[in-house]
């Protein structure tokens, strides 16, 4: 049958609709929030299972979350006495007293009192570096990667480690601690490990052979042992391989051993950013006669490593978590401050430790969900210039 | 890439120094130099400093008797006349079992809860994201020391352990079970099982060709579950029940009999399987979106039901995308086991990279041969896993 008999066909038959009904608006029981009701929460026997299910084990785990943390903690104290059941006659929940006495020194460590101003001048000029490089419509955000590479670096080292000749007394790095050391792990592998990460990517798809072959071994190697018997090998052999005179101190021996483990890992992540840069470009930029550097530092690594953020960001996280290892080359970082403090006999009661724990798992879940959350906004970015 | 010159021209003069076949080897030459020396010092630098220690070095430490006694042992092992060789089997079969439980436990809450967050239902896909992101966020040591100190060891005292039902006994000293003893005749039922397993695969064979053939479908599950479980239940009857359990007597300070879990084991096991399986979850979940949903259209409009379909249609290309990164996580549980050294779990590293390299002094010999056993493991893994994903590998055009 042809359209135009079609048409005919239907014209001539009366009990046909010719025009099409306005649209009803849909059942009361499926709009508005019975409707989402329905739809989310009950629409299978399964699903009516399903939701009493997880709103029984959110009734029973909330309320004593909230219960622990607020209701029945302790906000005031000078000791144990004030957190104990037998003493207080009451249930007892989170000893705040205890973290807010305990503070200063998971901040800093052991870092002396009167020099503990440097550190936090340390914690400013690292906010600046930090938000200068991610808000991007900061000003001249070139100078902003000089100052994070280069002066930041330089600059910490000074002002943390100490320097006589502008009088700052020196501190010993055994003195520090707490979030302090947290920190300078954690920057120190960060900053270190993207261009060794990218000088061992761009080696790995190397055509010299040797290049290759090694940038694989030391990938391959770090990448399939765990952190801690790297860390084990920096701490107890890292001092076997260099003449005594030069026996590095303890912190250093750390940060060279996250700084190498989180190298390996970023190299992956880079070679990945290179495997899916289409061939053309390489040969582009060789067409237009630009040299290997050129190519890799005009072309190629731009786009590579602007699609790798996400990834990127990722091994910090990753990264960011590992710090808490550093505690097998027996460093105070956070977690082993708030570990040493709970167990001190002047705060020892049946809540410290749940109290120190709760307190280091809210700071590591704040740095991490918000690294996750640059992440994934940086993710849709990209995607929406893809789109265009 | 060779250029075709005309016939008689001679090849652009280029300096030598540009000339890109003697630059590569010149850096070639210049890279192992540098390696080369700094191997060669930090050699000499051993050797001094080993020497000026006092320290012996080679393998021979390895026969030596150890001394010192492990928590928990799967092999016969004592500290008078056990060698340092045995404390190193005794590690690695710790790490083998815990790392291989976590695997199981975590596939399975892995994949739960990524399927649980991609379910309609509001509720259960926004508890299944609070978990993963609140479990991720959260390093694995603090968690391990979270389950051991604040959960574990906060648990009631020997004499007011609470008793759950079948004989089971939990206090601050670990979960004590009753422990099977297996009579004369057991072992008929242990051979009936894998008869059953072998059964089955044939089975499954079997109902494969027959479906090919004739599109008749077996009822697969019920005839694996009755050739698995039912017939060594079956011969386990026939035989007399030659099984009975050894239950555990809880005393004032002490409970003989039964088998002992170590609180260390039961921490570490909670841990890495809750934190790994956050990861697999998120696995999972970008496995099963990586189906175009054009794929479960199609199955639709052929007319299969939404669960043949997952089954036959959704998982088999999800499980392409999800297997790879799945290993890697396995392999991540796997090396994130040596943190029992911060709970005192006898892993390898505990057991081996601690004690052994503390008590010996042997720091290379000891941290070698522990980086060598995981090495080994990943490698091997990842070379498995080469050939898999060449085997999956969609071949186009």
């Amino acid at each position: 049958m042809t359209m135009a008999e079609g048409d005919l066909a239907v014209a001539e038959i009366k009990f046909v609709r010719g025009a099409t009904i306005d649209a009803q608006p849909p059942p009361a029981a499926m709009r508005g929030a019975v409707g989402w009701l329905w739809e989310n929460l009950l629409s299978t026997k399964f699903n009516i299972i399903l939701t009493i299910l997880i709103a029984l084990l959110a009734f029973w785990i909330i309320p004593d979350l909230v219960k622990f943390l607020l209701i029945d903690a302790v906000w005031t104290g000078v000791d144990r006495d004030a957190c104990r059941e037998i003493v207080v006659h009451h249930p007892v929940g989170a000893c705040w007293p205890f973290v807010f006495e305990r503070w200063p020194y998971f901040v800093y460590g052991s870092y002396p009192i009167s020099e503990r101003w440097r550190v936090d001048v340390f914690f400013v000029m690292l906010a600046i570096g930090v938000v200068w490089l991610l808000w991007l419509h900061a000003p001249r955000r070139d100078v902003g990667m000089a100052y994070f590479f280069v002066v930041l670096p330089i600059s910490s080292f000074i002002l943390l480690t100490g320097w006589k000749a502008i009088g700052l007394m020196p501190v010993d790095t055994s003195l520090w601690g707490g979030i302090l050391v947290t920190i300078v792990v954690a920057s120190v592998g960060i900053i270190f490990s993207l261009p060794i990460g990218i000088m061992l990517g761009l080696g790995r798809r190397s055509h010299m052979p040797a290049v290759r072959l090694f940038s694989v071994i030391f990938i391959e190697f770090v990448r399939g042992v765990p952190l801690v018997t790297v860390l084990f090998m920096a701490s107890v052999m890292l001092p076997l391989f260099v003449p005594e005179q030069y026996s590095p101190d303890k912190l250093l021996r750390a940060l060279v051993g996250i700084a190498l483990f989180a190298s390996a890992y970023m190299a992956e992540v880079v070679r990945a950013g290179l495997q899916a840069i289409p061939k053309g470009q390489f040969e582009g930029a060789m067409a237009v006669g630009l040299g290997y550097s050129q190519m890799m530092r005009l072309i190629v690594l731009p786009q590579a490593l602007k699609i790798t953020i996400p990834n990127i960001v990722n091994t910090y996280i990753g990264l960011f978590k590992d710090t808490t290892l550093v505690f097998i080359v027996g460093i105070f970082d956070f977690l082993q401050t708030v570990e040493v403090s709970r167990i001190d006999p002047k705060w020892a009661t049946p809540v410290t430790s749940t109290t120190g724990y709760a307190v280091a798992a809210m700071f590591y879940l704040v740095f991490c969900y918000a690294m996750s959350r640059y992440a994934r906004a940086t993710e849709a970015r990209l995607a929406k210039a893809e789109r265009r | 890439m060779s250029i075709d010159l005309p016939a008689g021209s001679s090849p652009a003069r280029v300096a030598f120094y540009n000339d890109p076949k003697i630059r590569s080897i010149t850096y070639q030459v210049a890279l192992c130099a540098i390696i080369g020396f700094f191997v060669y010092e930090a050699a000499r630098n051993a050797i001094t400093n080993l020497e000026r220690a006092h320290i012996a070095s080679g393998f021979g430490f390895w026969e030596n008797t150890a001394g010192f006694d492990i928590g928990q042992t799967l092999i016969q092992y004592s500290s008078q006349s056990s060698t340092y060789g045995r404390a190193f089997w005794v590690g690695l079969l710790n790490t083998l079992l815990v790392a291989g439980l976590g695997i199981i436990v975590a596939t399975i809450l892995g994949f739960v809860i990524g399927i649980s967050r991609l379910s309609k239902n509001w509720l259960v896909s926004k508890a299944a994201t609070g978990y993963v992101e609140t479990i991720r966020n959260i390093p694995l040591l603090l968690q391990l020391l979270f389950w051991y100190n604040a959960v574990l060891k906060a648990l009631p005292e020997m004499r007011d352990s609470f008793r759950i039902p079948g004989g089971i006994l939990i206090n601050n000293r670990g979960l004590f079970t009753p422990q099977p003893i297996f009579g004369p005749g057991f072992h008929w039922v242990t051979i009936a099982f894998f008869l059953g397993i072998v059964g089955s695969v044939v089975f499954y064979f079997w109902a494969r060709k027959r479906q090919e053939k004739t599109g008749r479908q077996a009822p697969g599950f019920l005839v694996t579950l009755g050739l698995v479980i039912g017939v060594p239940v079956v011969v386990l009857l026939l035989a007399g029940f030659p099984l009975s359990f050894d239950f555990p007597q809880g005393g004032r300070f002490n409970i003989s009999g039964g088998v002992e879990i170590l609180p260390e084991f039961a921490a570490l096991l909670f841990g890495l399987s809750i934190y790994t399986a956050s990861f697999i979850a998120e696995v999972v979940r970008a496995g099963i979106l990586s189906v175009s949903r054009g794929q479960t259209e199609a199955a639709f409009s052929l007319g299969l039901r939404p669960r043949p379909t997952l089954r036959l249609i959704v998982v088999p290309q999800a499980m392409r995308v999800i297997i790879p990164p799945l290993t890697s996580q396995y392999l991540n549980l796997l090396k994130n086991s040596s943190l029992a050294v911060a709970i005192g779990y006898p892993d390898l590293v505990q057991v081996f990279t601690g004690t052994v390299l503390n008590q010996t002094g042997q720091a290379v010999e000891v941290v070698a041969i522990t980086m060598a056993v995981y090495l080994s493991i990943s490698l091997t893994t990842s070379l498995l896993m080469n050939l898999y994903n060449s085997r999956i590998a969609l071949v186009e055009r």
